[in-house]
Order: structure tokens, then C-alpha cells, then sequence
């Protein structure tokens, strides 16, 4: 047997159970006595509850309970002198209305049909006040959010781009954008008595979700089961424990049965966040050889008047180039509408955007060529911190994207480029991600048959965090990829971090490394070997030799200060060629290809699937997808799969990711960086930039739909 | 959704009796069964007609003969239609999705309701759907609106690809209802809102629509069916444009020019037919025709795009139809 190398192309471990329905997700699971929640959404938009009328709906064959923001069975939790309170909307606590759409009771009966039905039969009479959706019409009364991490930011001088003989300065929009995962969100509560309950939810942290349901109900952590053993991808949707979540555990409280509760897609609309609507604003100053002189980047995001929500779109333009003068500013505008959380690239795809082409827009001020001008403002060392990079190799991104996609094809002048009637031109965009590693913890267990398993809870929305599990514990031990099962998402596994951040590899692979090295050195150790021998051993052998029926460790591995010394990113370069047509605005992107830094590559095949998956979100980013609220009503009036655009398959080209493929040397022992956000950050300002060298009309306002091209 | 009583009819006569008050028949359900969940339709009765005998694709002396229950995958892979009527297949294909063209029926993409935001959501005011609440698309976000032939009652758009290119075929409609069967034009069946928005259609209660009929086929070659979206497939049209030629040497002896997007209906370009009809194709006369097509357009505050975006269409659908480029 050959054994396995980091970077072994394994197919995804769970792959044919994915494909043959075999993968059983959280609404899957079936308890007995089950009943179906359903949410009644409120019809204003601001406002107070006055009166409900729930008699037709408790009449309504099948239905168990009809709960509301009137009757709702108190949440430990929700109320004002609760040890550890819960963060966000407060559902059914009481009877304001911040959103349209805002759940205002809950239906629960024995199909999900009866519920349905029943919760079309709940009305209210509500008390309206004045509410506000429109962004542009808000935009002034944007404000420093109240958590104190998005202080003004400056280096050097602030605005100092106005001063340099040559600048850019421009405003950049970008519309809410939905997760909108394949699976909807999902919830089934089941209790145990009066003090322990099972939740299987969509999450991207059980230990999180554990948490979050334990401090809502005065429960004991442990006593709270969180399984999320699949999950039909999330993006972000699935970082927080959402209301809905814990009413149906509430629900499943009041009606002593377990509850499932599935929103639908347009609930998902107002009820699991969104990338929020973002503008802003970016002024380049760069000397003639294209020097840059000076960076601001402001922007104006949208939050709920409810909670406030923040990130970190503007961080980008502090440290991706060389300036010595930068400044950054950070408002929210709060709004009627429902919370945004982070979605793929949080911040930074959205800053990345306007800074990207900001960039792109000087280089044609400049007449120099973009990678040229990226190149003169190579930032050698973390202009922001002070500090050197852990690894960076962002040179080489440019080369072997440019190379590869056929740069030297590319005309300056743009719309010079054509293929019969259309106008053909090449883009690039660069994203950045910091390196992140958490403290996680891996039990793994060799059994007498040889077989290991390894156990973390940690969850997977999709990047294949199995496969890469395996990939490592196989390449330490030695083994074949089918002795090995990883096993996650189920909070009685060890600690791990939520699923973000691109983080996971990171962590959990960290951990699965030194657990598999002390599990080799355990073995060595048996066997009278130093355990730096490279001499094969049969680990079975040697538990039958000791007696062992099994030989189980499990340790706790987590980031060195040594790391602290150093500035850490996983680097992207994003190379588009596009074909416009200059009479329909019609795009086509025929060719992507992702360059990527992000440290060694463990397993590359779902490494690359994920640089895929992202660039598909980039690309959903730049051409199609926007949510649209008619500020008269506040109301989302797209908020259906038929009306709000995910690119489908024919949008999508062959993309290709490279993977530059050197460990960082400090981060952690395994070297990898992260792929899950550099693989969307940069990719909307690669296809835009490319939109204006085939056509030459740039697009400062994404979707870039046909309308806006012609 | 409303409860309902479900019957299956098996024979045509049968189906007509069968449908009464608040009644449909259900046919692919692929628009129905949607429109029900929103709550937007709420029948006491479904009628289920996919048993009925009318899924024949045949030539007649006239034409070609399609089945009103026969898929929209069905005729456009058919090799009758593929060869002697290719525009159809260009339409039907732009259309929807494969899965959703598998379930799909011609009589129910005939009947196939606005996809307009307003009308979808039973919260928001809408003519069509609830007479006299007014309408929430014309001072609302109306980018996806018509832009020939609306009222203010109404400015929604009919959203079939189907149509626009039955309408270029001057295809003809065969009805039945209980008192005997009535041909229409297809040009004639659908409407334009008015003061009756909420009649998309000249179909009147209880009737069935039985079977398509296409004359001898006209238009084998230089036909083009355009339709711009905002992506790739899987949307509905911002605009589309039916075009179908005969070139005579390089004249143009006949012509087709229908534009979807833009109407209550499937919008025929009679001025611009009329214009080029005799004269040498090239691509300043169909920038003149798209000219002419565009008299009387009128836009709203998301739709002004579409002044432009439809005469460039007809242009291209013009240009890729003949093959002519200059
Ligand atoms: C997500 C999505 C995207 C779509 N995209 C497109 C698109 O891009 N282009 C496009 O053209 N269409 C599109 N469609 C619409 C699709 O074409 C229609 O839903 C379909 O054609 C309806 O046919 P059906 O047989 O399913 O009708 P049903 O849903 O069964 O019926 C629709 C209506 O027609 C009536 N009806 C059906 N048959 C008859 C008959 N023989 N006589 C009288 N009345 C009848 C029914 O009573 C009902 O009122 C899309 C639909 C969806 C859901």
C-alpha cells in the first residue's frame, strides 16, 4: 500500500452516503409522537401586537397548540435578570414587531400540513408605527456601531489619497445577498423530562447551539444534546442559534412531544440572516509609477434596529497593500429588517469588492497593468500590524493565475477584444483571509481489529471536513483511508469550534495531528521502538501483544504564542475572462481560474471543490443574485428561489483552483492556512474588472445584470 | 392550502362536467399546485385532466395537431417540430427548467399566471388577484413590467416563452365547453389588462382547452428565438423576441416578430413586420424595424432599461435569424 500524503486527492468520505440519501440530515430524524411547528409571520412591518385571534386555528383539525407572542410559556433565558441572556430577537416575549415577516406565533399540530394550513387561519390586529427599509434614504443616519471594535481607523494620514496627482475615488454597492443553502433550516426538539432535551438542528457549532439552548432554558450544558451530523450547506446561515431554533424547544416544552420545525424559504429570508447592503466608498491616490500614496475605504452597512450586526468590510484596505497612508471608517444603519450574520467571506468579499476595483479603475488612470500595479504596492510585511507574515506568496498567485489564464491575450484598451459579436476581456481580484486556529480537542480509539476512530465536534456544512480528518489521521498512522472514521457534529464529542472562519482545518486537523501522533507513540513506545523510527509495525500485533483490547487518548491541541509573532492570511488571486455582448448586456464567464495561498493543501480534491463552491458564490456575487425589499410595505419581494437568482449551472464555466501548496511554517503543526472565504473574496471584482476591459462600462452596483450593461 | 376535493376525469366530456364553481383543472400543476400554497388560488375542486386522451403530436393537411395535455418536452423534442418548426423548440426550451418542461403541459403553459411580485404575494395589493386593491407594481418595483399595452389598473407581463412563439406561428387554439367547441386564433386568446386585469385570457368558465393547430409549416429555417434574463437559464425573460424569416436571395419575403416580457400578451411587431417585409435584410433595416416596434412604448420607474434592451433584442434575434451581421 502506498501510504497517504498530505494532499492525497481522497475521494469525500461521505460521499456515497451523500449521493444515495444515505446522509441523514437533521429534519430526518424521526421520533415518536412527532409533531410540526409552523411560524405565523407578522404582516407590518413596526409596530405592536394589539390583539390575535387564534380560535380558528386551534379548531383546525390536527392542531396541538397554537403558541403566541400573548401566551408563549416564559424562556429562562429571555427575561431581564437571566444569569446568561439570550442575544437577538426574543420570540413571542413579547408583542413588538421590528421586521415584516417577524415570527408572531407558532402552530404546532400532528402533520406539517395541518400546521400549515392551521397557521393561515391565525390573525392579529396590530398597532403600526412608522418603520424605515430604505437604505439610500437612511444612509446618513449610519452611526459607529455601539460594540467598540470599529473605531476610525487611521495610518499616517487620513485621507490622504486626495492629495496624489493621480485618484480614484468611487462609490461601490452591493445588495443584501441570501445564503440561501439547499436545505432549509430546520429544527427538532425532543425532551427528555423536565431537564434535558435533544436538539437536531442545522448548525455549524453543536458546542455553540449547546450553549445558546442550555442558557435559554437553565440547563445544564451537558444536558443538552446537539446532533447535526449533516447539513445541507449553510454559509454562514448556521453560526448563531437562531429564535426559531429555541421555540421549537419551547414549543416541544409546552407540548410535551418532540417539535420539528422547518421554516420556509422565504421565512429563511427575514429569520437566518444575509450578507447586508452594503456601500461603499473608496478613494485611491497613487504617484504616477503607481505608487500608492494613500487608501480610505468607508463604508455604510445595513444592520436590524433590533441587534446590530457588524463586520469587518473595510479591514481589506488596511493591510492587503503597501500605503503608508490609510484610513478606514465603519457605520451601520440600522433598519427594519431582520438581522444579517456572516455569510462566506464575511467583510472581507464585501470590502474586497470595492477595493479590488478601485484598483482595477486606477491601473487604466495609470496605464499600467493591474498585476504591475499590485506588484509596485507589494505589501511585504502586515502594513497594519506591524508584524511579518506567517507565509505569503501572493507573487506567485499573480504568476501562475496570469500564466495559466492567458493574461498576455488581455488588450489594455478596453472593448478591443472580440469573438464574433462579443466583446471579450480578462479580469483579476485578489481576496484575503486571516488564518485563524481555535483550541479543539480529538478523542481517537484503535480498536483490536485494527480499525480508528476519531471523534471531534466539529460539524461539516459541506468542505468535506471528514475527508481532510482522514487524510491526516491516515498520513500519521500510517493506514489506509478505510480503517479510519472521523466522526463529528454531536455535542458529546470533544471540544471543538464552530465551522467558520475558515478555521477548521486548522483547528480540528491541529488536533487530529498531535492525537494521532501520540497515538503513533504510544504504539512505538509498546513495541520497544523510539517513536521516530520509520520501521513499519502492526499495530494490531501489538495490542494483542499487550493485551489491549483497544488503546484510547484523546488530547487538546491549541495555537503557541510562537504564532502570535506573526501576521496570518490565506492570500487568493482571481483570474476572470468574460464575454459581453455589447447589444443584449448579456455576460458570459467562460473561464476562472482561483490562485491560491493558503498554506498546505491536506486534501485536495474537496480543497478544490470548496475553491469551486466559492467561486460559484463569487459569481453569484457579481452577475445574479440581489434581495429586494419594496420600501412601502418593507417587505422582501423576492424572497422564492424563482425571483432571487443563485446562478445555475449554465452561469458557471470551468473553474480551476491552483493551489500554491507550501506549508505556513508557524501556524500550526500541519501548515495549512484555510480555503473556505479566499475561494469567494476577490472573485465579483475579478469578473466586474473583466466586464469593463471587454466592454468598458464599469459596474459599481452588483448584480451586473444585463440592464446595466447595454 | 385550502382543503380540496380531487377528481380524476378520464374522458374530455367527462372533465368539463366534472369542473364546477371554484373549480381547475389540474394538469402538470406545475403553476397550479404554487399558486395554491401561496393561497393565491383556493379551489374547492381539482379536476385532474392528465388522464384525458389529448397527448397526440400529429401532421394534418393543414398543419401539425398538438394535444393540450401533451409536455412542453414532449414538442420540443419531437422530430416533427424540431424540423418544421424549430422557433417552438427554441421557446420551449428557453422556458423554465428540463424537470419542470417534463411536467409541464401546453394548455397549462397557455394558462401559466403572471410571475409578478405583487400578484404572488397575498399581503401586497394586486388587480389581478384581488379586483379593485389596487396595483402594487406601479409604483412599486417594476422591473420585470410591461412596457405595450398596460393600464393602470394592471402592468403585469405574461410570462410564457411558449407563446411567443405560437403566437409567430399564428398557431390556432381548439376549445371545448359544454355547450360545443369554439378555434381561436392564438393571438386572440390572451388579453390585454384593461379594466379586467384579472382576466388573462378570452377562456370563459368551464372550458377546456383540447389541442393546438399549427398551419403547414412556413418558417423551417432563419428563425431565432431570443431571450434575455438575468442568468444564464432558469429565469424568466426580461425581454424575448420570436423571429422567423424567409429570405428570398437577400430580401426578406416574410417575416415573424413577436416579443415576450413586454405585455399582458406575447406582443406582435406588426409595424416592424410590415417595414421589412420586401425589403433587403440588413442590419440598418432592423434597426429601423426595432425603431418602428418601439412606437408607443412606455416604461416605469425599474423598466426603463427595457426601451433599450428590446429593440437591441429584436436586432440580435434579427441578426442570428438571417445570418446577416452587416
Ligand atoms: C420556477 C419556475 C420557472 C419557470 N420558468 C418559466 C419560463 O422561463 N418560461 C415559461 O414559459 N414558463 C416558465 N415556468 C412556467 C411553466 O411553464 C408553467 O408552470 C407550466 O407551463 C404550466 O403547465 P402545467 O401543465 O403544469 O399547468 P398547471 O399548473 O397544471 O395549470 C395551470 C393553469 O392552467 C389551467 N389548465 C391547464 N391545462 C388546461 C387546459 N387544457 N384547459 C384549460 N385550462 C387548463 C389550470 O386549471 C391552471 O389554472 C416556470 C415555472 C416555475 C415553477
Amino acid at each position: 500500500m502506498n501510504k497517504i500524503v498530505l494532499g492525497e486527492p481522497l475521494n469525500r468520505v461521505d460521499g456515497r452516503l451523500k449521493v444515495t440519501g444515505g446522509a441523514k440530515y437533521s429534519g430526518e430524524y424521526k421520533q415518536p409522537g412527532l409533531t410540526y411547528g409552523v411560524l405565523v409571520p407578522a404582516t407590518i412591518t413596526s409596530g405592536t401586537v394589539t390583539a390575535m385571534d387564534t380560535r380558528a386555528a386551534e379548531r383546525a383539525p390536527g392542531v396541538v397548540a397554537v403558541i403566541t407572542v400573548f401566551n408563549a410559556p416564559a424562556v429562562p433565558g429571555f427575561q431581564k435578570d437571566a444569569v446568561k441572556p439570550v442575544r437577538g430577537l426574543k420570540l413571542f416575549n413579547d408583542n413588538k414587531v421590528y421586521f415584516n415577516g417577524q415570527p408572531i406565533a407558532l402552530v404546532i399540530a400532528e402533520t406539517f400540513e395541518r400546521a400549515t394550513y392551521a397557521a393561515k387561519l391565525v390573525t392579529a390586529t396590530y398597532a403600526e408605527t412608522p418603520f424605515e427599509t430604505s437604505f439610500e434614504k437612511n444612509f446618513d443616519k449610519g452611526v459607529v456601531p455601539n460594540n467598540g471594535q470599529y473605531k476610525d481607523y487611521v495610518r499616517g494620514l487620513a485621507d490622504a489619497y486626495k492629495n496624489a496627482p493621480v485618484i480614484v475615488e468611487e462609490d461601490y454597492k452591493l445588495p443584501s445577498e441570501m445564503h440561501n443553502p439547499m436545505e432549509l433550516h430546520v429544527t427538532i426538539a425532543a425532551w427528555v423530562g423536565d431537564d434535558e432535551v435533544h436538539v437536531y438542528t442545522k448548525s455549524q457549532g453543536v458546542m455553540g447551539s449547546q450553549r445558546s439552548v442550555a442558557n435559554a432554558f437553565g440547563l445544564a450544558t451537558e444536558k443538552v444534546h446537539i446532533h447535526s451530523r449533516f447539513v445541507g450547506g449553510a454559509f454562514g446561515s448556521s453560526l448563531r442559534t437562531w429564535p426559531h431554533e429555541i421555540a421549537a424547544v419551547q414549543a416541544a416544552k409546552l407540548v410535551k412531544r418532540p417539535v420539528k420545525l422547518t421554516l420556509t424559504r422565504e421565512q429563511m429570508f427575514t429569520s437566518v440572516g444575509y450578507r447586508p447592503l452594503t456601500i461603499q466608498k473608496i478613494g485611491l491616490g497613487a504617484t504616477l509609477d503607481g505608487k500608492l500614496v494613500g487608501i480610505t475605504h468607508e463604508s455604510h452597512s445595513q444592520t436590524a434596529v433590533y441587534e446590530e450586526f457588524t463586520e469587518n468590510a473595510v479591514a481589506v484596505s488596511r493591510f492587503l497593500y503597501a500605503s503608508a497612508n490609510a484610513n478606514t471608517r465603519y457605520r451601520v444603519v440600522p433598519l427594519n429588517v431582520g438581522v444579517p450574520c456572516p455569510m462566506r467571506g464575511p467583510g472581507e468579499a464585501t470590502g474586497a469588492f470595492a477595493l479590488e476595483s478601485a484598483l482595477d479603475e486606477l491601473s487604466y488612470k495609470l496605464g499600467m497593468d493591474p498585476i504591475a500595479l499590485r506588484l509596485a504596492n507589494y505589501a511585504e510585511t502586515d502594513p497594519e500590524r506591524n508584524l511579518p507574515w506567517s507565509s505569503k506568496y501572493v507573487k506567485e498567485c499573480y504568476a501562475l493565475g496570469a500564466s495559466r489564464i492567458g493574461w498576455d491575450q488581455r488588450l489594455a484598451h478596453p472593448g478591443s477584444l472580440r469573438d464574433g459579436e462579443w466583446l471579450v476581456g480578462y479580469g483579476m481580484g485578489c481576496g484575503a483571509f486571516g488564518a485563524h486556529r481555535s483550541a479543539t480537542t480529538v478523542r481517537i480509539r484503535l480498536s483490536a481489529d485494527g480499525r480508528v476512530v476519531l471523534w471531534s465536534a466539529t460539524s461539516d456544512i459541506g468542505p468535506g471536513t471528514g475527508t481532510a480528518m482522514t487524510v491526516i489521521a491516515a498520513n500519521i498512522l500510517g493506514l489506509p483511508a478505510d480503517k479510519i472514521s472521523f466522526e463529528l457534529g454531536d455535542s458529546g464529542f470533544p471540544t471543538a469550534p464552530t465551522q467558520g472562519g475558515s478555521q477548521t482545518v486548522s483547528s480540528v486537523g491541529s488536533a487530529v495531528h498531535d492525537v494521532c501522533v501520540a497515538l503513533r507513540g504510544r504504539l512505538y513506545e509498546l513495541s520497544g521502538l523510539p517513536v521516530d523510527s520509520t520501521t513499519d509495525i502492526d499495530y494490531v500485533r501489538v495490542l494483542k501483544e499487550h493485551g489491549l483490547p483497544e488503546l484510547e487518548l484523546s488530547g487538546e491541541s491549541k495555537p503557541d504564542a510562537e504564532a502570535q509573532k506573526y501576521s496570518s492570511y490565506s492570500f487568493s488571486a482571481h483570474f476572470a475572462k468574460v464575454a459581453v455582448h455589447p447589444l443584449t448586456g448579456q455576460v458570459r464567464v467562460r473561464q476562472l481560474i482561483a490562485v491560491v495561498d493558503a498554506g498546505k493543501v491536506i486534501s485536495h480534491k474537496t480543497a478544490s471543490s470548496q475553491m469551486i463552491g466559492g467561486a460559484v458564490g463569487g459569481i453569484g456575487m457579481v452577475l445574479t443574485e440581489e434581495a429586494v425589499i419594496d420600501d412601502r410595505f418593507g417587505k422582501y419581494i423576492n424572497g422564492n428561489l424563482a425571483d432571487y437568482h443563485v446562478p445555475v449551472n449554465a452561469d458557471i464555466p470551468d473553474i480551476e483552483a491552483i493551489f500554491i501548496d507550501k506549508p505556513d511554517p508557524y501556524i500550526n503543526p500541519i501548515g495549512t492556512k484555510g480555503v473556505g472565504e479566499i475561494s469567494l473574496i476577490g472573485v465579483a471584482a475579478a469578473v466586474a474588472n473583466a466586464v469593463y476591459n471587454a466592454c468598458g462600462k464599469r459596474i459599481r452596483e452588483l448584480p451586473i445584470t444585463p440592464d446595466k450593461l447595454i | 392550502m385550502n382543503p380540496f376535493t380531487y377528481v380524476r376525469a378520464t374522458e374530455t366530456s367527462g372533465a368539463i362536467r366534472a369542473l364546477g364553481r371554484d373549480s381547475h383543472f389540474l394538469a402538470g400543476g406545475t403553476n397550479l399546485i404554487d399558486l395554491m400554497k401561496m393561497g393565491i388560488v383556493t379551489p374547492e375542486k381539482l379536476v385532474d385532466i392528465t388522464h384525458l386522451p389529448l397527448k397526440h403530436i400529429s401532421r394534418t393537411p393543414t398543419g401539425l395537431s398538438i394535444g393540450a395535455l401533451c409536455t412542453n418536452s414532449e414538442v420540443a423534442d419531437h422530430p416533427l417540430v424540431l424540423k418544421h418548426y424549430p422557433l417552438l423548440s427554441m421557446a420551449f426550451n428557453a422556458g423554465a427548467s428540463p424537470q419542470l418542461r417534463n411536467m409541464a403541459t401546453v394548455g397549462g403553459n397557455m394558462m401559466q399566471r403572471t410571475r409578478c411580485p405583487y400578484f404572488f404575494d397575498t399581503a401586497l395589493p394586486c388587480n389581478k388577484r384581488v379586483p379593485g386593491s389596487g396595483c402594487g407594481a406601479l409604483q412599486g418595483y417594476n422591473r420585470m413590467h410591461a412596457i405595450f399595452g398596460a393600464s393602470d389598473q394592471c402592468i403585469a407581463v405574461n410570462p410564457s416563452d411558449m407563446s411567443i412563439a405560437l403566437t409567430a406561428l399564428e398557431a390556432t387554439v381548439h376549445i371545448q365547453g359544454a355547450r360545443g367547441g369554439r378555434i381561436l386564433p392564438f393571438a386572440d386568446f390572451h388579453r390585454l389588462p384593461g379594466d379586467t386585469p384579472e382576466k388573462d385570457n378570452v377562456l370563459e368558465p368551464g372550458e377546456l382547452i383540447t389541442s393546438l393547430t399549427l398551419p403547414l409549416p412556413a418558417f423551417p429555417d432563419h428563425v431565432h428565438y431570443l431571450k434575455i434574463r438575468d442568468r444564464t437559464s432558469y429565469a424568466f425573460a426580461l425581454v424575448s423576441v420570436a423571429a422567423a424569416l424567409q429570405l428570398d436571395g437577400g430580401n426578406v419575403r416574410a417575416v415573424r416578430l413577436v416579443m415576450g416580457g413586454v405585455a399582458h400578451k406575447p406582443w406582435r411587431l406588426e409595424a416592424a413586420e410590415d417595414f421589412l417585409r420586401g425589403k433587403p435584410a440588413t442590419v440598418e433595416n432592423f434597426r429601423q424595424a426595432a425603431y418602428l416596434a418601439m412606437q408607443g412604448a412606455k416604461a416605469y420607474a425599474y423598466n426603463q432599461f427595457k426601451l433599450t434592451l428590446a429593440p437591441n433584442a429584436i436586432v440580435q434575434a434579427l441578426k442570428t435569424a438571417s445570418g446577416v451581421t452587416a
